[in-house]
């Protein structure tokens, strides 16, 4: 892992869960340059199983940046001018303070002992990394899924530090349907017998199936059920009739096993646990008691909140909640719904309709910012 | 730039909040902006104006006005505008009613079905009318409650609207009309822009 920047992080932090934390590692990557006016920077925040590799090769997996399809030279998100910034959330597995990080007490990996986080901890600690980076405020702060209720957390939790966000298929809590599906993952992990109540980390070893079982339950939840079956429908994987067994005789098995297999050998089980936790305790209307217009309340930030036709898991109806807070709240706030099949999953794939869109947006802020600055 | 947009940009005071239902590319939007330092916001059903607005940095939420203005609280904006969209409404009373709880005021434009030229295509030729300001066949109109200025002149009273102002357009010209000149404005305006409060 000596290819992954790192940011000591020595002031300390609070936790929701009330244990104070310092000196802990955020591991982080930056694409392009700031400029000399520092009105180009764009924090992006990952989703679940992302991390701080954003685009060209991620060092680490030796595969494309999660959202290379975005984000690069002459993409949507172009770092030939802009400024990209993304961390790895702590809980991560990539280099952040996570389950699989040795704590210093003991000198062993943390495995279970390692506090249960929120969305807000994973905000607050990547905020330092701003101030040591020298961004005074972003050009936009945006992310999709999990990286759009880190962006809506982070506008609520420090307010006016971004000039534009773009929160994409988020919502502003998890629905009982979202929870329902992290506790089938959190429970595949779990009854795998490898997983030992998360100890398996000392004994270097790794709870494959229940992992690879739990990024099948995601991967089904990213697709929509037209794109799915417009994909695989009923064809046969490399056969020309059933085999009369349970191998993987439908392209639908084959790739889901790919899927989840191919994830084990990136991922840490314990993390997927307190990733899917910090999503599930995502409630911003009850961290402010006056409900969501609270949460918003004296933003100068301008939204763009983007939802996907055919998403299943954050519906157009959830981001149309979240213009509807954001509007309650008196902000400045656009919203487009994207027409697609694609499902969840359309953030992350190349979807044109999509991209011309964040392009429009963030370009637009860009000289928007450009020239209040100027003033 | 539309007359009635440069007409209605001259109606709305300066630095206000305004909310543009169906505000199309965002001409009017962009127009405010620049020319009143108005604080505009847009609200399109067209996804393809959708973007056109964000392209172009304005506020725009995509959505139906039918159904949607109730995302916007009571009275937060000053002025809320509907630019001839009205008779497209499936319940014109009830999106009016909406319009004047969004906004302290409102400006609606008409395209008015007592235009003479409308009156005689149907007199003369016995053809549901297509004029510039009405392009539509009956098959495919949107246009679901056409109406004439003095229809919702009546209306208004009825529904205890109160009218700040009406204006009459017919191309280059626009005109005041009132009580007294209703008959013949209703003749001769293409358009009708009705303040509201």
């Amino acid at each position: 892992m000596e290819n992954i920047k790192k940011l000591n992080i020595s002031k300390s932090l609070l936790l929701d869960c009330k244990q104070m934390v310092k000196d802990f590692p955020l591991a982080y990557e930056t694409y392009g340059k700031l400029n000399e006016n520092k009105d180009n920077a764009i924090l992006v925040f990952h989703a679940l199983t992302g991390d701080q590799f954003v685009t060209g090769l991620n060092p680490i997996t030796k595969k494309e940046g999660w959202w290379g399809t975005a984000v690069g030279p002459g993409k949507a998100i172009d770092t030939d001018k802009y400024f990209v910034i993304c961390a790895n959330v702590i809980g991560g597995c990539m280099g952040s303070w996570g389950p699989k990080e040795v704590d210093k007490k003991t000198n062993e990996p943390y495995g279970l002992s390692f506090p249960v986080i929120t969305i807000r901890d994973i905000v607050r600690a990547q905020e330092t990394l701003l101030d040591y980076l020298g961004v005074e405020k972003l050009l936009c702060a945006t992310g999709g899924s999990m990286g759009g209720m880190q962006t809506l957390q982070f506008c609520a939790t420090f307010p006016n530090r971004t000039y534009s966000a773009m929160p994409i298929a988020c919502s502003t809590s998890h629905s009982a349907q979202n929870i329902a599906l992290n506790e089938l993952a959190r429970q595949a992990v779990m009854a795998d017998p490898v997983w030992d109540k998360g100890k398996y980390i000392k004994k270097n070893v790794q709870p494959k199936n229940g992992l690879a079982v739990a990024r099948m339950v995601g991967h089904i939840s990213y697709l929509s059920e037209k794109g799915m079956q417009e994909k695989f429908g009923r064809k046969l994987q490399e056969r020309g009739d059933y085999d009369f067994s349970f191998n993987a005789d439908f392209q639908v098995e084959s790739y889901l096993r790919h899927q989840g297999f191919a994830f084990v050998e990136r991922f840490d089980a314990n993390s997927i646990l307190y990733i899917t936790r910090a999503m599930d305790y995502f409630d911003l209307s009850r961290q402010y008691k006056g409900g969501l217009t609270e949460a918003f309340k004296n933003q100068q930030t301008k939204f763009l909140v983007i939802s996907f036709s055919s998403d299943w898991l954050y519906t157009t109806k959830e981001n149309k909640d979240t213009v509807i807070a954001l509007n309650a709240a008196g902000t400045d706030v656009s919203f487009a719904e994207i027409k697609t099949d694609k499902g969840h999953d359309s953030f992350l794939v190349d979807e044109p309709e999509f991209l011309k869109t964040i392009k429009g947006f963030i370009d637009s802020m860009h000289i928007k910012f450009k020239n209040e600055k100027r003033i | 730039m539309k007359k009635e947009f440069k007409v209605i940009a001259e109606l709305l005071p300066n630095n206000i909040r305004v909310l543009d239902v169906g505000c199309g590319d965002g001409s009017l939007m962009d127009l405010l902006i620049k020319e009143k330092n108005i604080e505009a916001r847009g609200l399109e059903i067209k996804e393809e104006y959708v973007k056109k607005c964000i392209y172009k940095g304005l506020s725009v939420i995509e959505g139906n006005a039918e159904t949607e203005l109730n995302q916007f609280p009571d009275q937060s904006f000053d002025y809320v505008i509907l630019s001839q969209t009205l008779q497209a409404f499936y319940s014109p009373e009830r999106v009016l009613k909406d319009l004047l709880r969004v906004g302290k005021c409102a400006i609606v434009s008409i395209p008015n079905f007592g235009y003479w030229k409308v009156r005689t295509s149907l007199l003369l030729f016995g053809k549901m009318p297509v004029t510039k300001t009405l392009p539509y066949s009956w098959h495919n109109t949107p246009n679901l409650h056409m109406c004439t200025i003095k229809d919702m002149y009546n209306f208004c009273a009825e529904k205890d609207i109160n009218i700040d102002k009406i204006l009459g357009l017919n191309g280059d010209r626009t005109s005041q009309i009132k009580k007294n000149n209703l008959e013949i404005k209703n003749l001769f305006s293409k358009i009708g822009i009705f303040v509201l409060s």
